[in-house]
């Protein structure tokens, strides 16, 4: 194909008759620079992605994909009977739906009050500094939670013991780990998650709130009535795309708070592929519990979509 | 406004105290780190810092600053983060560029094939196993080459390169301009807002890297920052050596003390281009959002 036609050539033909490679072979540059990305999506994405047909394998490192041996469902359901993988799905869920209670409406309520704040200097001041944590990393957010929290040295601590409480050794005990998991969680990101939030409320017609408080109604009938309607397809749609990620609590904000005092209240599914599939080499097992994951996560958002589409009519798709 | 009643008044008051008092949660935890890193051993381990260093002092930092492997981390740190974020904004132009243009063919699919990644991603032991095989265990291309394209920052920069206008492309094509000096000298000049915003963004994100490196590199000597960092917070017995160093004071500093030295010296570089970073990244997501 493509033998020589120049530039020339392709102009003087008619658009009917120009055949589609001359005229890729015209734009050939656009395609040699496109070739690099998408060989790296296929790489890097698609070939794990076939390469988990290994969760129905015996996979043994030195046999490869190709030789080792099918065992169908059996790590399914060993997966199942197992005590620690239900203990740790329970974890998992549990967290997940704690972040969706308080986690995900946090970023809401401090637009709200942001945007109520008529002090515009200070509100950039306010703004500059809730967004900041946000670009810490977990292992710098964690580092500052062990410091504060610490039972001997902890800021935490010495403020408790002015009004006689004991030092608590927080991250020492398994019935504190979930909730400096959310709370962590929203100490970094409420802030930068207000950004959304505050475009879309800068975007409602100042005309309603004018012709509302000429109807007689204060801020409070003016949030219920303006801005939240206003405000519900973002909300929505954050809503739908934080479903997608129930499961996907993020491994690293985990992991860099457990450890073995914490562990049986804190472990989810993501630092325990870790632990067993990297650390101990039960490579099947947890390629078995990792798609295993990825499915409820993706029924998640097939089913919120669902259930958004028929109430409000907002959807991802 | 101008005729707020009582109960706004009210409100308005109550409302600036509360935003304050959320706006010091997020900040003072920050101040607690940085006074223990300045305060002395004795001061941090009876627990008599709060906002203030107690016996002002520089010894955790000059502990920190003898240490050869904080060192090193740092600059394997500062290595990922400029090669990778320059791997990262030509790795993504150079797809984001033609996928923008509806000269094109087949635009739509390449499109459809970076989508789908987003929406199914492959378990982790598929993923290491492919490193594996790669070679890349224990090398530094393992932190930069399999994020070179996020697949939300190609959308960003796909539909900020659809913005400009294809008259002027063409113009150029007709000036006899070939597609790389096109891509060269005209749209990516234009493009400086996108590429800043991004580069800092990929920026930020290989300073932070911990979970890659935790997968792919078991080599101390190759650990980044972060990872070193969370060995230092989780293991108690950071050996204070005085023999490895010249400071004879050093028998001063304390383990914590020292741990909040080495989370300050991690999180500076962020805090100095936090400044550049804000003015970017409101614009960055809303560009992102717009398209969806």
């Amino acid at each position: 194909m493509a033998k020589s036609l120049t530039a020339q050539d392709t102009r003087t033909l008619r658009p009917e008759e120009r055949s589609i490679f001359s005229y890729m072979w015209k734009y050939k540059t656009l395609y040699i620079l496109a070739l690099p990305g998408v060989l790296y999506f296929i790489l890097f994405k698609y070939v794990p992605l076939f390469g988990s047909v290994i969760a129905f394998q015996d996979y043994n490192i030195f046999k490869g994909m190709w030789d080792s041996e099918w065992v169908g469902l059996e790590h399914f359901r060993t997966m199942f009977e197992h005590y620690d993988f239900m203990r740790i799905l329970g974890n998992t869920l549990l967290i997940g739906l704690y972040d969706t209670l308080l986690a995900f409406p946090a970023p809401i309520i401090l637009a709200l009050l942001l945007n109520e704040l008529r002090l515009i200097f200070y509100k950039r001041v306010l703004q500059t500094v809730v967004y900041m944590p946000h670009f810490l990393s977990w292992v710098v957010v964690s580092g500052v939670a062990v410091g504060i929290l610490s039972p001997s040295t902890g800021v935490v601590n010495t403020f408790l013991g002015w009004f006689g409480i004991d030092p608590i050794y927080f991250l020492g005990e398994e019935s504190y780990i979930r909730s400096i998991l959310i709370t962590s969680g929203i100490w970094r990101d409420s802030g930068y998650g207000t950004i959304i939030y505050l475009a879309a409320l800068a975007g409602i017609n100042p005309d309603l709130y004018e012709a509302a408080e000429v109807d007689g109604a204060g801020r409070w009938k003016q949030t219920l009535s303006i801005t939240l309607p206003a405000l519900l397809p973002t909300i929505m749609i954050l809503f739908l795309l934080h479903i997608g990620k129930f499961m996907d609590f993020g491994f690293e904000r985990v992991i860099v708070f457990l450890n073995p005092l914490n562990t049986e209240n804190g472990e989810i599914l993501d630092t325990y592929i870790y632990k067993a599939g990297l650390l101990q080499q039960q490579y099947s097992y947890t390629t078995a519990m990792g798609l295993f994951k990825s499915v409820v996560g993706l029924m998640l958002v097939y089913i919120g979509n669902l259930i958004s589409k028929k109430t409000t009519g907002e959807s991802l798709y | 406004m101008n005729h707020a009643t009582q109960g706004q008044k009210i409100f308005n008051v109550f409302n600036i105290i509360l935003l304050t008092a959320i706006a010091l949660c997020m900040f003072l935890p920050f101040v607690n780190v940085l006074a223990q890193s300045f305060s002395s051993s004795l001061a941090v381990t009876t627990g008599r810092v709060t906002f203030f260093p107690v016996e002002f002092t520089f010894t955790n930092y000059l502990y920190v600053f003898s240490d050869a492997s904080i060192w090193r981390s740092f600059a394997v740190t500062i290595y990922i983060t400029v090669l990778g974020t320059l791997i990262n904004l030509a790795a993504t132009a150079s797809l984001a560029y033609p996928v923008s243009r509806q000269e094109f063919v087949g635009r739509k699919y390449v499109v459809m094939l970076v989508l789908i990644t987003m929406v199914f991603s492959a378990p982790l032991i598929p993923n290491f196993i492919l490193i594996k095989e790669l070679g890349m265990m224990n090398s530094l291309w393992s932190l930069m080459i399999p994020g070179a394209i996020s697949a939300f920052n190609f959308f960003v920069m796909r539909s900020f390169f659809m913005q400009i206008p294809s008259e002027l492309i063409d113009a150029s094509r007709i000036d006899g301009c070939g597609e790389l000096r096109i891509l060269w000298n005209i749209v990516l000049p234009l493009s400086k807002p996108v590429m800043a915003s991004l580069g800092i963004f990929y920026a930020v994100g290989h300073w932070n890297t911990f979970q890659s490196a935790l997968y792919y590199i078991n080599k101390p000597s190759l650990w980044p920052l972060q990872v070193k960092l969370r060995q230092m917070i989780t293991t108690d017995d950071i050996s204070i050596d005085p023999s490895a160093s010249q400071f004879s004071d050093l028998a001063h500093s304390s383990p914590e003390g020292i741990k909040m030295a080495v989370i300050i010296v991690a999180t500076i570089p962020i805090i100095m281009i936090y400044p550049f970073l804000q003015r970017h990244f409101v614009k960055g997501l809303m560009l992102g959002s717009v398209k969806s």
